[in-house]
């Protein structure tokens, strides 16, 4: 038999049509990378148009006012822009809705993990799943209609729209996001630490309150952070509920505006292009994405700084 | 004695020594499957009893009797009477977390909290409301498991930063500082270099003056080495596939070594397999 | 003082002289595990109490109102002749378009990241960058959508259109898609591929008719759940115009629209009692798509994993 040069299989039977197979292969491998590609560009996307207005906002209104201003009266004919308004708002209602969601997720996740039989947990978990899952709108009409009415009966200085129903609805939003992520933070903590703690004679509470928790404290801290990015950013429940009227302070009982309900009065009128409105639009949306992009990198790199190994 | 003591429990503590632990009849479920059946046993004060076996002999579920941390596992059931120091503690009446206090454990894998090693040795005693100094504590602790010398300049470091030596003898320090009259070590060596091995080996003679230890290994040259008294389990194979573990004789650590009266136990020691 | 272990007596302390270093207090300590655990239960408990409130007062308020006419009728200055049809059909056209586009594109992104991808500083930059976009807040997405698809590329979609909305919200969901797509792929063992490879099969060829059928159903779990994320979503159809006052259903792709997330806003948004029963009405439908898309991901989550058995 001669060499064959073309490195061809013998003729006969087959015929694998390599080449094509091959060119198959790397065309779909170009089109796929590109949809891979289409998150980087999304990422573009949104600091390019955020970085674009920001700059055209800014040469119209001094950082210096934006970031020293105590009034946020960008519709007005006297002009004020203290962002500043916008933010406190925004953080009062995170904190309110942390001080629920810490407390009630870290405490169902140890329920979860450690109390509960694994047939109740087969019940708590899709529960929690369903209050993850409601769709932001509906918590708004709860807050605003039915949280702030039953609030009202023993705190009668409560107006209509309050940061205070919003922040607590909020909170039981975001519980669900701290509890699952507490629970595998608290999961995988070894067994040979929690049989260390029982065999020097500690209960069940002060093993878990002196050595599952602080071994988890990396998960659950970025579990924390994640979840007040998430009431930073979160939109409907806050519009709905707490009100479109910028104050400055920190006073839960009246009407306030955050960040994310500037950006919905502005956009659900009609905001022309190039209108100043329309570009304070995208200074405050960067000032919300590097709030919350700020402590998105701060979670992941808390978690990666601070994670016990145990192997 | 009231109970029915069956012949192959060799009465290996003929001395009037005092009985630091007993075991009666002692059996143990996991679920529906025994796994240890009916172990008779007595270990005396100051001693060092070692429990060696193939593995699933059961060995160490027996050793986790005596601190009851088969509690801690839901399917795990105890049958039969473990007395600590005459008093009966496998019923309802004895609290596991008491008892745990006075019987210490020290673990196969080296288990350190994530905290100070300072923390590491105080975290039993707050819990347990140690009313001395806690300083003082942490001194003699590390002392008695000769680990002060190496960490004197780095307790407020983590325990997790020791080597595994080091991580293993923190564990003993942190059981002898609740100030225990027992500890059980399950396997504390496996998971060490022969160099750590010796030390904890050392360590283990020094702290027999003081409290009573009990000692898995399925090392059979570390049982000869530091024990007094010795027991071999063996298991058998079910008719449900599983294992069941059984004692086959006990006696002191020489007669197991060099005499012994079962034909299994002369296998075992001799390695002809196990 | 300093005691010395190895020169004390063998002969046992006296009892009594040893447990006085410690008072072990155990009732108070017991006590302090009884409340422990009641707060562990009670904040549980209290999670399913505001559930179940949640979902009472919706039902209580919507089910009146909910009816034949709320289902097929346009939205009306008057709460009792307004409906939720124009809403509805409007939902359904996102739906689909969302699916249209992000099905092919998060599996195929997701096919390259975990089939194709060497391990270099492109794929780790994507991976770093999917987890960053999934932490945006939508209202941003809205603001991208706003900008790009409604002004710039306003003679393609016809700027505060269905099409506009759709491709924001693809957008959004688009991570969810790509992780879910990658987790399901990991979830297929290697000697699937390897006995492919060996068959001297490529790599693509393997993918296509191996690994991606077994992948199938938990990519498809993925997108159902990433559908029902979108089916509420709300801010961000904001953001890029979705009208609140349609009296027509959707005809095309540049054609205005609204959704259901959106009808509900605007009459929660009005002061009369009236607006807030529709409202209701109109969640119970949302949360009734909601609980038939995760009835229908759950149920192929199961027959996945008897498959598997």
């Amino acid at each position: 038999m001669t060499a064959d040069v073309t490195g061809d299989i013998a003729p006969g039977s087959w015929n694998p049509k390599r080449d094509r197979a091959k060119m198959v292969q790397i065309i779909v491998k170009i089109i796929f990378g590109a949809f891979a590609a289409i998150s980087i560009f999304t990422t573009i996307g949104i600091l390019g148009t955020l970085i674009f207005e920001t700059i055209a906002f800014f040469q119209e209104v001094s950082i210096i006012r934006f970031l020293t201003e105590t009034r946020w009266t960008p519709l007005f004919a006297s002009k004020q822009f203290g962002i500043f308004v916008l933010i406190s708002a925004t953080v009062m209602i995170a904190v309110i809705s942390v001080l629920v969601a810490l407390p009630l997720g870290l405490l169902s996740a140890v329920c979860l993990s450690e109390y509960a039989t694994p047939r109740v947990r087969k019940i708590l978990k899709p529960i929690l799943e369903i209050l993850a899952g409601v769709p932001t709108v509906v918590y708004g009409y709860f807050a605003l209609l039915t949280v702030t009415p039953f609030l009202q009966t023993f705190l009668p200085n409560l107006q209509g729209f309050n940061a205070l129903s919003a922040g607590l609805v909020l909170g039981v939003m975001i519980t669900p996001l701290v509890a699952s992520l507490s629970e595998d933070a608290l999961y995988s903590v070894p067994r040979s630490l929690k049989d260390g703690a029982y065999a020097l004679g500690a209960t069940k509470r002060e093993t878990v309150v002196s050595v599952i928790l602080p071994a988890a404290v990396s998960g659950i801290v970025s579990s924390l952070i994640l979840a007040i990015s998430r009431a930073v950013g979160e939109t409907m429940i806050v519009t709905l509920a707490a009100g479109a009227n910028p104050t400055l302070g920190f006073n839960p009982f009246v009407p306030v505006m955050t960040m994310t309900a500037f950006i919905v009065q502005i956009t659900a009128g009609d905001a022309p292009h190039g209108t100043t409105a329309y570009k304070t639009l995208f200074a405050v949306g960067m000032t919300l994405f590097l709030m919350t992009f700020a402590l998105n990198i701060f979670s992941f790199w808390f978690v990666r700084r601070f994670r016990e190994k145990y192997d | 004695m009231a109970s029915p003591t069956p012949s192959s429990s060799i009465s290996a503590v003929a001395e009037s020594k005092s009985i630091a632990l007993k075991a009666e009849k002692v059996s143990v479920y996991y679920g529906s499957n025994l796994a240890v059946k009916d172990v008779y046993l007595d270990i005396p004060e100051h001693e060092i009893v070692a429990f060696i076996g193939p593995s699933g002999c059961g060995k160490s579920t027996i050793l986790r009797c005596f601190n009851r941390m088969n509690d801690l596992i839901p399917i795990a059931k105890v049958e039969g009477r473990i007395l600590f120091d005459g008093e009966e503690i496998s019923g309802k009446r004895v609290d596991p977390v008491e008892l745990r206090r006075r019987v210490g454990m020290v673990f196969q894998k080296p288990n350190p909290f994530p905290k100070s090693i300072y923390d590491n040795i105080t975290f039993g005693a707050k819990i347990n409301g140690y009313q001395g100094d806690y300083d003082e504590l942490v001194e003699r602790s590390l002392r008695g498991a000769a680990l002060w010398d190496e960490v004197k300049d780095k307790l407020k470091e983590s325990g997790l930063g020791l080597s595994g030596g080091q991580q293993q003898r923190l564990c003993i320090a942190r059981a002898i500082a609740i100030e225990p009259e027992v500890i059980l070590m399950d396997e504390p060596c496996s998971a060490l270099d022969p160099i750590s091995t010796i030390k904890v080996e050392e360590l283990m003679h020094d702290l027999k003056s003081k409290y009573t230890i009990v000692i898995v290994t399925h090392n059979m040259q570390q049982a000869s080495r530091v024990s007094d008294r010795t027991a071999f389990f063996n298991a058998i194979a079910t008719d449900k596939g599983g294992k069941m573990g059984y004692l086959v004789e006990y006696d002191k650590t020489e007669a197991i070594f060099s005499n012994p009266k079962e034909e299994y136990t002369r296998d075992y020691v001799s390695g002809r397999f196990g | 003082m300093e005691r010395n272990i190895s020169s004390r007596p063998p002969e046992n302390a006296p009892k009594a002289a040893r447990e006085s270093n410690f008072a072990v207090n155990l009732n108070r300590r017991y006590m302090m595990d009884r409340i422990f655990k009641a707060a562990a239960w009670g904040a549980t408990i209290i999670s399913v109490i505001i559930l179940s409130w949640l979902l009472l007062t919706i039902l209580m308020d919507g089910l009146g109102t909910l009816n034949w006419n709320f289902i097929t009728s346009f939205p009306s200055r008057k709460a009792e002749r307004a409906g939720i049809i124009a809403a509805l059909a409007g939902t359904v056209w996102l739906m689909g378009l969302v699916a249209l586009f992000a099905f092919p594109i998060g599996v195929g992104a997701g096919i390259y990241l975990e089939e194709f991808a060497e391990d270099n500083w492109f794929t780790q930059f994507v991976e770093i960058n999917i987890g960053n976009l999934a932490g945006v807040p939508s209202i941003i997405y809205g603001l991208l959508g706003l900008a790009v698809f409604v002004r710039i590329m306003e003679p393609i979609t016809g700027g505060r259109s269905v099409l506009s909305g759709s491709l924001t919200i693809s957008l959004l969901i688009l991570p969810i898609v790509i992780v879910a797509t990658r987790e399901a792929l990991r979830a297929i063992p290697d000697s699937l591929r390897l006995a492919g490879y060996a068959l001297g099969a490529t790599r693509w060829q393997v993918v296509r008719s191996h690994v991606l059928p077994a992948a199938l159903p938990g990519i498809l779990t993925g997108m159902i759940l990433a559908l029902s994320r979108a089916i509420g979503e709300t801010a961000s159809l904001i953001a890029v115009g979705a009208a609140v006052f349609i009296s027509f259903l959707p005809e095309g792709l540049n054609s205005q629209f609204t959704a259901m997330p959106i009808q509900i806003y605007n009459w929660i948004s009005r002061p009369q009692d009236e607006f807030h029963y529709i409202a209701a009405s109109g969640i119970i439908v949302l949360m009734a798509a909601l609980l038939v898309m995760n009835g229908l991901a759950i149920y192929l989550r199961n027959r996945f994993q008897q498959e598997k058995l």
